[in-house]
């Protein structure tokens, strides 16, 4: 009698990349539902669209590719990049918008660099700072946050908004109601030569800490992160170094000019802070992969977005600062390499012939 | 008894399934009709068959003789006939068939003659080590390595430890010959210390075998109160449940602290290391004299109806064992000889018991499914957390992937322990250490290659090298001979030039003075021929002086190796006024005919006193000839000095003008 021949290791712990993927969705939860509670309905239009979108092009590309629809559609990682993506999208942004940027960042930041695991850019990230670039007043035009699930708007107008039309008469139709971000307001601001001052006096930054409902929404997405760290999806690595990295320089700005710079405390809890800190920066393809890698990719992605929000272009600076680091990723993982077991120190660098 | 234990990086919790086994107390089993007995049980090179087919052996007979350092020996675990030795399935990864003596049992278990050791602190350690060098121990938790080169190694050793970790889910083979033969386990730690003399005894118990440690704890005991003197005491130390505790490496991390060095051995730490059936095997090597015939193996899994543990005849076929267990044998889905985190499926239940078959696991679909298909790698990074040699198993999959080996080396994955905990936690499903396997395999192909190609280019240098000595020797030669030949075609020509001056001088000169012609010569010319003797020496001792002159000169203007030619021109200066001396000599016999000059031979001579004359006078010609071609010698040498050349020009043109004014009158007399 003859069976068949496997290696080593015979049993497998019961754990799959479609579980990490679900519990990754299950830790956006209290993100959703926060977003849901001060911004409306939107957000839920916004993940609907995305999620089908991104189903629609991952089994587009997967026939093309000739490779099993069902098999890889049941990894869950197009609806991971579908959901992350939407959550970084204004909730009345209008369809096209999520359309436009899910299907860039499946196609073109996921499929054409060989699919789950081979993309060296976070593809949500590639998707938003695609949208971000090419509609800019769309992409950050936010409504003022309610605080009652969307009652005011409601939800025939917040489709409506969504779906109207054409693009062109978008402009026109928000103007009446939406607003900008805290971050957006407060950049504006300080370029009219305010000081921060202003962050107790105006409605929009009317939070605990850095702005009305964006604080509640960071906290939201920083007790997913939580769980995130908690269940092993991710290590804390790079979102401490991320959060270190932002609180470092903003401390030191705000400690040396208090007028003209915002405290920690508000970019930790002001724009796309924690959802970028535990769910975006922590995309384990595109980031650095030791444990110090991790950190040094998160801190150096916390500087950045620093840097960014106050001394650059746009209000905030998460995809941009992923992006940048992505780049790095690989660099960063040749000088970190942990002390393997029985050497001296770690290997440093790339590999050299006959090393 | 506690002693501080360290940890070591990452590890896994697979479930144990060890209780299957664990019920029932070590058996035996009938005796198998046959037994196969492999070459090759052990790391190294198998061992050289000393029986033929048709032989009759007893029980403990040498089969098979090591070969080599690390090789070790073969016994017949029963007594029975060789019926066969020929390639049957073993266990291998290859699935290849492998040479094995086959032995058809008698059933009398007879054994040959043993020599058991009544007290082993009498003999000295060699003795002991060539006694379970003789025995044929190796490694029996999985690896194999022959135990006598661990034990005879050179370096001092501060530690022995027992590895009764048996970290492997299933496996009860160590624990049940802990809980039952304990006292015997410490003997032989006995043993090996009394033959390594360490400073310390560690045994190292994961704590799920709380029976083990007790029995253990209390033998050691016993061990210690019944020799007071007994070189150094045993001490038991319970582990934390981790896999892969019982990795060699790891064992030496959470016992001492020390890391075994990449590359190194654990003697390198000053530390050796053996399994608890291995040293059970040396206890009964040195004690009863038995070599290793037998072990205990695990038999478990979900088919087999009575599982637990068996003291089973090397050689014993797995489906023997399958039969007395009842295993339902027509359901097995996997087969595993070893754990179930590296143990090895077995293609066939005729693969017989080798020494290192600590386990024999009948599995059906439910305990072991086929794995789901791969996924891609999403670099989570669960393999490098519970990576026990810390490496990045995620990198290491890429590059092992993609045979990109330079890179996959500079990532360690030489240290790689094939311990499972990365593919065991990977969500993706993928087979890591396959891929692992296969960059190993593909790092030491092209380590061959590198080696190989290495001792071409070396046997092409030398080559090349070789060809070119030859060519430059070749050169040389052709060189001489060259310059040689030079010398002797500008001899040829002075010598011409000689004669044409000569016979040029001949019509106004009544004397002949051409070296060769033997003319009969006139009395009235003989005076005159002497006079012009007369005036040639000292005209050739005049330019000789004024050569020097210019030599000095030379000196003067800084060459260093002028010196030879300076003490070379003062030679000739003085063969030159040598000469001018036997002219004069000749001069006051000027009435005596002169005959006409005959260097070499001068048969035909008149007179013996002009004769010699003439013969002088030649000679210091000759003579002035050979210093010039000294000289020019020397100036080849240094063919750089100008000055030189224009000397030896002017030496050359004297010796010319010498003898083309041979017949002009004499200017002055000098001879200084």
């Amino acid at each position: 009698m003859a069976f068949i021949s496997v290696t080593s290791p015979h049993s497998h712990r019961a754990n799959s990349t479609a579980g990490v993927m679900q519990q990754l969705l299950l830790a956006t939860l209290p993100g959703v539902l926060a977003l849901f509670w001060f911004f409306g309905w939107g957000i839920l239009v916004q993940i609907t669209l995305s999620v089908i979108t991104a189903v629609l092009c991952e089994a587009g590309i997967l026939y093309l590719r000739k490779k099993p629809i069902a098999f890889y559609l049941k990894d869950y990682s197009a609806v991971v990049t579908a959901v992350l993506l939407a959550l970084a999208i204004p909730p009345i942004a209008p369809w096209w918008i999520v359309v436009i940027g899910t299907s860039f960042a499946m196609v073109f930041a996921k499929h054409l660099y060989g699919g789950l695991g081979s993309n060296p850019f976070n593809p949500a990230m590639v998707g938003y700072a695609f949208l971000l670039i090419s509609f800019p007043l769309q992409m950050t035009t936010w409504l003022p946050s309610e605080g009652n699930f969307g009652a005011s708007t409601g939800v025939e107008n917040t489709l409506q908004l969504i779906f109207s039309s054409s693009p062109a008469d978008d402009a026109s139709n928000y103007d009446a109601f939406s607003g900008a971000t805290p971050l957006d307001e407060l950049k504006t601001q300080l370029d009219l030569d305010q000081s921060t001052d202003i962050l107790q006096q105006q409605d929009v930054f009317k939070g605990f800490i850095a702005g009305a409902g964006w604080d509640w929404v960071n906290v939201a997405f920083l007790i997913g992160g939580c769980f995130l760290i908690w269940r092993k999806i991710i290590s804390w690595h790079i979102p401490v170094g991320f959060l270190a990295g932002l609180g470092i320089l903003a401390a030191a700005f705000s400690l040396y000019q208090p007028a003209q710079y915002a405290s920690p405390l508000f970019h930790w809890f002001g724009g796309g802070c924690m959802l970028g800190a535990f769910f975006i920066a922590t995309d384990p393809v595109s980031a650095a992969t030791s444990d110090k890698g991790r950190f040094i990719y998160g801190f150096l992605i916390g500087l950045l977005i620093y840097i960014i929000r106050t001394f650059g272009g746009y209000p905030d600076a998460v995809a941009f600062a992923v992006l940048l680091l992505n780049l790095a990723a690989p660099t960063i993982d040749y000088y970190t390499q942990p002390r393997s077991y029985g050497h001296d120190k770690p290997n440093r660098g790339t590999a050299k012939k006959d090393s | 008894m506690s002693r501080n234990t360290w940890k070591f990086h990452g590890g896994i919790h697979p479930p144990q399934n060890k209780q299957q086994s664990v019920s029932a107390s070590i058996r035996q089993l009938p005796l198998p009709d046959k037994l196969i007995l492999p070459l090759q049980q052990h790391i190294g090179a198998p061992g050289k068959v000393l029986v033929s087919v048709g032989d009759r052996v007893l029980k403990g007979q040498l089969l098979a003789q090591a070969k080599g350092f690390v090789s070790a020996n073969l016994h017949a675990p029963s007594s029975g006939t060789v019926i066969d030795i020929s390639d049957q399935p073993v266990q291998h990864p290859s699935g290849l068939p492998g040479k094995c003596i086959v032995i058809e049992t008698d059933g009398k278990e007879q054994w040959c003659e043993i020599h058991p050791i009544d007290d082993y602190r009498q003999m000295d350690a060699t003795q002991l080590l060539a006694t379970i060098n003789n025995a044929g121990i190796v490694g029996m938790g999985g690896a194999g390595f022959p135990s006598h080169v661990k034990i005879g190694t050179q370096q001092t050793i501060s530690t022995l430890i027992l590895n009764a970790v048996e970290c492997e889910p299933y496996i009860t083979s160590d624990d049940l010959l802990m809980r039952e033969r304990a006292a015997e386990i410490i003997e032989g730690l006995q043993i090996l210390a009394f033959i390594l003399n360490p400073k310390e005894i560690l045994v190292g118990i994961e704590d799920n075998k709380p029976e083990a440690i007790a029995a253990m704890r209390r033998a050691a005991q016993e061990s210690t109160e019944a020799n007071p003197g007994a070189p150094c005491a045993v001490t038991i130390v319970s582990v934390p449940t981790i896999y892969p505790s019982g990795g060699e490496k790891q064992i030496i991390q959470i016992l001492t602290g020390k890391e075994v060095p990449s590359g190194g051995l654990p003697s390198d730490l000053g530390i050796v290391c053996h399994n608890t059936g291995t040293v059970h095997a040396i206890r009964n090597a040195v004690i009863e004299g038995k070599p290793l015939i037998s072990r205990i193996t695990t038999m478990t899994g979900n088919l087999v109806t009575d599982p637990g543990n068996i003291e089973v005849l090397l050689g014993t076929p797995v489906s023997h064992l399958l039969q007395h267990t009842r295993t339902s044998a027509n359901q097995i889905h996997r087969l595993i000889m070893g754990g179930p985190m590296m143990g090895f499926s077995m293609r066939s239940t005729e693969i017989p018991i080798v020494k290192t078959s600590n386990c024999i696991i009948a599995a059906d679909d439910q305990e072991f499914p086929d794995a789901p298909p791969e996924q891609p790698c999403i670099r989570c990074g669960a393999c490098a957390e519970v990576c026990p040699a810390k490496l990045l198993p995620q990198q290491l999959f890429f590059y092992s992937k993609s045979k990109e080996i330079d890179k996959a080396k500079h990532y360690n994955l030489m240290d790689c322990i094939e311990c499972g905990a990365c593919s065991f936690v990977c969500p993706s499903q993928i087979p890591l250490v396959q891929y692992f396997r296969f960059g190993k395999g593909e790092v030491r192909k092209s380590k061959i290659e590198t080696d190989k190609s290495d001792r071409a280019r070396m046997r092409f240098e030398a080559h090349q090298e070789r060809l070119e000595k030859e060519a430059a020797a070749k050169e040389e030669k052709r060189q001489q001979r060259a310059a040689a030949n030079a010398l002797k075609k500008e001899k040829q020509a002075k010598a011409k030039l000689e004669k044409e001056a000569a016979e040029a001088a001949n019509p106004s000169t009544a004397a002949s003075t051409a070296q060769e012609s033997s003319n009969e010569p006139s009395n009235n010319d003989a005076d005159e021929a002497l006079e012009t003797l007369k005036s040639n020496a000292t005209k050739a001792s005049k330019r000789y002086q004024q050569a020097k002159k210019a030599l000095q000169m030379a000196e003067k203007n800084g060459a260093d190796n002028i010196d030879k030619l300076r003490e070379k021109i003062l030679q000739l200066e003085t063969k030159a006024s040598d000469a001018k001396k036997a002219l004069k000599e000749a001069l006051p016999s000027p009435a005596k005919k002169i005959p006409a000059k005959s260097d070499a031979t001068p048969n035909n001579t008149p007179k013996e006193t002009d004769t010699s004359a003439v013969i002088a006078a030649a000679t210091a010609r000759v003579k002035v000839k050979k210093a010039q071609n000294a000289l020019m010698a020397a100036e080849a040498s240094d063919a750089s000095q100008e000055v030189l050349e224009h000397l030896s020009t002017n030496l050359n043109t004297a010796r010319t003008e010498l003898e083309q004014h041979a017949p002009s009158e004499p200017t002055t007399g000098e001879a200084q």
